[in-house]
């Protein structure tokens, strides 16, 4: 296999190129074909997930999981899912959404702020201060979640949506990104030219460097976002009003219920499963739309360091 | 007077002194809310961890005893240590599957490659809950396409949330959700790497999978390295999975069975809550510490 694969990859070296690959390269079957499994294996549940919410909760029990049921009942599930208990779901939806924007946009907005200034300032203590944030990248969200539990519920910020944005908008890790990120992508001279026309640091900041910045603002946008509308440690102990909930919590509070299922929920099961499924599609949606940011800035730390 | 020393000092390094100031401004925001957020509860929660409440005499002053707990906790132990298993069994997996898919899509030996490199990264952009429900619904015995295929065929299914498989099952899902975003990591390392050093191979007779294995392996040394911190936190701070499965399994999981599990516990059902501080805290600066020591162990073996 080796060896018929190296004559088509030696020839394309000749040729010139234009794309970063050698483009004349021959595919192999035999690669894709076990690619493809490893596809399917990331897919599956998802297809299964998607099969289970066209069906009634009887037929998620009597019917095969991996095929369509007797009735199909996907409507049903969707109009059951958004108008129970007073359409709460939705509520949920909502919520997670707040959370996820106004969360994303301020942290992305604060390291975008911090990383250019520990980037292209220099000043009294900078060293020292940068050191203290990027020497917090290790502590894990969880093992502070409980700390900023503690005491929020000293200043009764507890079960309020502040209690989920406030701790948010803090990314050490967005932080280095954006920080790496300006060292690299803004220019010098631009900054001197600028200077030199008497602009002031802000009026550069937002009419000069933001647009070079931009590419890592929304990476680390992207990474809060998705941080954020995934969270599920911090608001499950932080609210304990179900209006507040986001979806994720919402439908593990659905799920409690629903394994107990007997009597009037017994149909609840059927909403889990489409809830689920109807949370996905959001985000599935936005990486779709963003790939381009997603696919060259997730790893610029990675690559960087 | 003063006019003639104001010129003289500000003349030469005027620009600097000007653009000093700015650079507070640019980073204060961040460190008000970093100050208030992330230190200040980390703080009031090392004050806590000093205390300890006690049926005669309401909260009192109790130094380090907390700490002394913990150490000596076998449920807190049992579940660091499972964790530690975890990450064993785990990372490595999840790592190589990681590995392939970014060498594969990376190759140009692959047809649909988007199809591939995003089909792959799509469970990252699903809530871990929705993860867990999913899987735990698939293992299940109920409606679990796995039990039903063995009800059909005549066999018995094993079942996967016992408490010989528990663990596995748990590592699957979290393979599921987080390969995808490692290979991506992966992958944009591959990209930087400059072609002239394959064609450099090819020329010398190299075929695919020597340049793969003598080229692009080492070149993903520093991405690897960062997938590994982020698998180190992920480990060891694991609850979603184990919080929604224990329904499914209560038997199975106890309310020690991860570190944060038991942290969760602590706080909200036995309502410990200045030990539960002292646990995470802990717990905090063990995952800083693993973090730390297998950076410098890298380090050193890449400086060997």
């Amino acid at each position: 296999m080796t060896a018929t694969l190296t004559t088509p990859a030696g020839t394309a070296t000749g040729t010139p190129r234009t794309r970063r690959r050698p483009a004349a390269r021959r595919r192999s079957n035999l690669l894709t074909l076990g690619m493809l499994a490893l596809l399917v294996y990331f897919l599956f549940p998802l297809f299964w997930l998607t099969i289970a919410a066209t069906k009634t909760t009887g037929d998620l029990f009597s019917t095969f999981g991996l095929w369509f049921g007797h009735d199909f009942a996907l409507l049903a599930n969707i109009r059951e899912t958004f108008t129970r208990n007073d359409g709460q779901y939705a509520r949920w939806m909502l919520n997670t959404l707040g959370y996820a924007v106004v969360s994303s946009v301020g942290a992305a907005s604060l390291a975008t702020f911090a990383g250019y200034g520990f980037a292209r300032y220099t000043f009294r203590g900078r060293g020292a201060l940068l050191g203290l944030v990027l020497g917090t990248i290790m502590v894990p969200t969880t093992a502070l979640a409980i700390p900023t539990y503690l005491l929020f519920s000293k200043v009764s910020l507890v079960n309020t949506p502040w209690a989920i944005i406030l701790p948010s908008l803090v990314s050490p890790f967005g932080l280095f990104l954006m920080w790496v990120y300006a060292r690299d992508a803004v220019s010098d001279s631009i900054l001197e030219a600028a200077r030199i026309d008497g602009a002031g640091e802000l009026a550069i900041f937002f009419r000069v460097t933001l647009r070079s910045l931009m590419p890592g603002f929304v990476t680390v946008l992207l990474f809060t976002l998705v941080a954020t509308w995934n969270n599920y440690f911090l608001p499950l102990i932080m609210l304990n009003d179900p209006r507040y909930y986001p979806v994720t919590v919402g439908l593990s509070s659905w799920s409690a219920q629903a394994v107990g299922g007997s009597g009037s929920n017994a149909d609840l099961l059927a909403c889990v499963v489409t809830g689920s499924l109807l949370s996905v599609l959001p985000l599935v949606a936005a990486f779709l739309l963003l790939q381009r940011y997603w696919q060259s800035g997730l790893s610029a730390g990675a690559v960087k360091e | 007077m003063s006019t003639s020393t104001a010129t003289i000092a500000v003349a030469p390094p005027r620009r600097r002194s000007r653009t000093g100031n700015s650079g507070y401004l640019f980073i204060v925001p961040f460190l008000v809310f970093f100050l208030l957020f992330f230190l200040l509860p980390l703080a009031y929660a090392g004050y806590l961890s000093l205390f300890k409440d006690q049926l005669v005499g309401g909260t009192v002053f109790a130094g380090l005893d907390n700490y002394t707990r913990a150490l000596g906790d076998e449920q807190l132990l049992g579940g660091v240590l499972r964790v530690a298993l975890f990450f064993v069994l785990q990372v490595p997996v999840m790592l190589l599957i990681s590995v392939v898919a970014a060498l594969a899509i990376d190759s140009g030996l692959l047809r649909f490659v988007r199809v591939f490199r995003l089909g792959i990264f799509i469970p990252y952009a699903v809530p871990s809950v929705v993860a867990t429900l999913m899987w735990g619904y698939l293992y299940g015995p109920d409606f679990g396409p796995l039990a039903q295929l063995g009800d059909r065929l005549g066999f018995s299914a094993p079942d996967l949330l016992s408490d010989t498989l528990m663990l596995p099952a748990l590592g699957n899902v979290v393979t599921w959700e987080f390969a995808g975003y490692n290979m991506i990591i992966l992958y944009a390392a591959l990209r930087t790497v400059p072609t002239e050093r394959y064609e450099a191979a090819a020329v010398d007779g190299a075929g695919p999978l020597r340049i793969a294995w003598n080229i692009k392996i080492p070149a993903l040394r520093p991405a690897l390295l960062l997938c590994l911190m982020f698998s180190i936190i992920g480990s060891f701070q694991l609850f979603a999975e184990p919080n929604l499965i224990q329904r499914l399994a209560p038997n199975v999981i106890n309310s020690a069975y991860t570190p944060n599990v038991y942290a969760y516990s602590l706080a909200f059902t036995s309502q410990e809550v200045n030990y539960a501080a002292a646990v995470s805290f802990l717990l905090g600066l063990v995952i800083v510490a693993v973090s730390y020591v297998v950076l410098f162990l890298a380090g050193r073996g890449a400086r060997r």
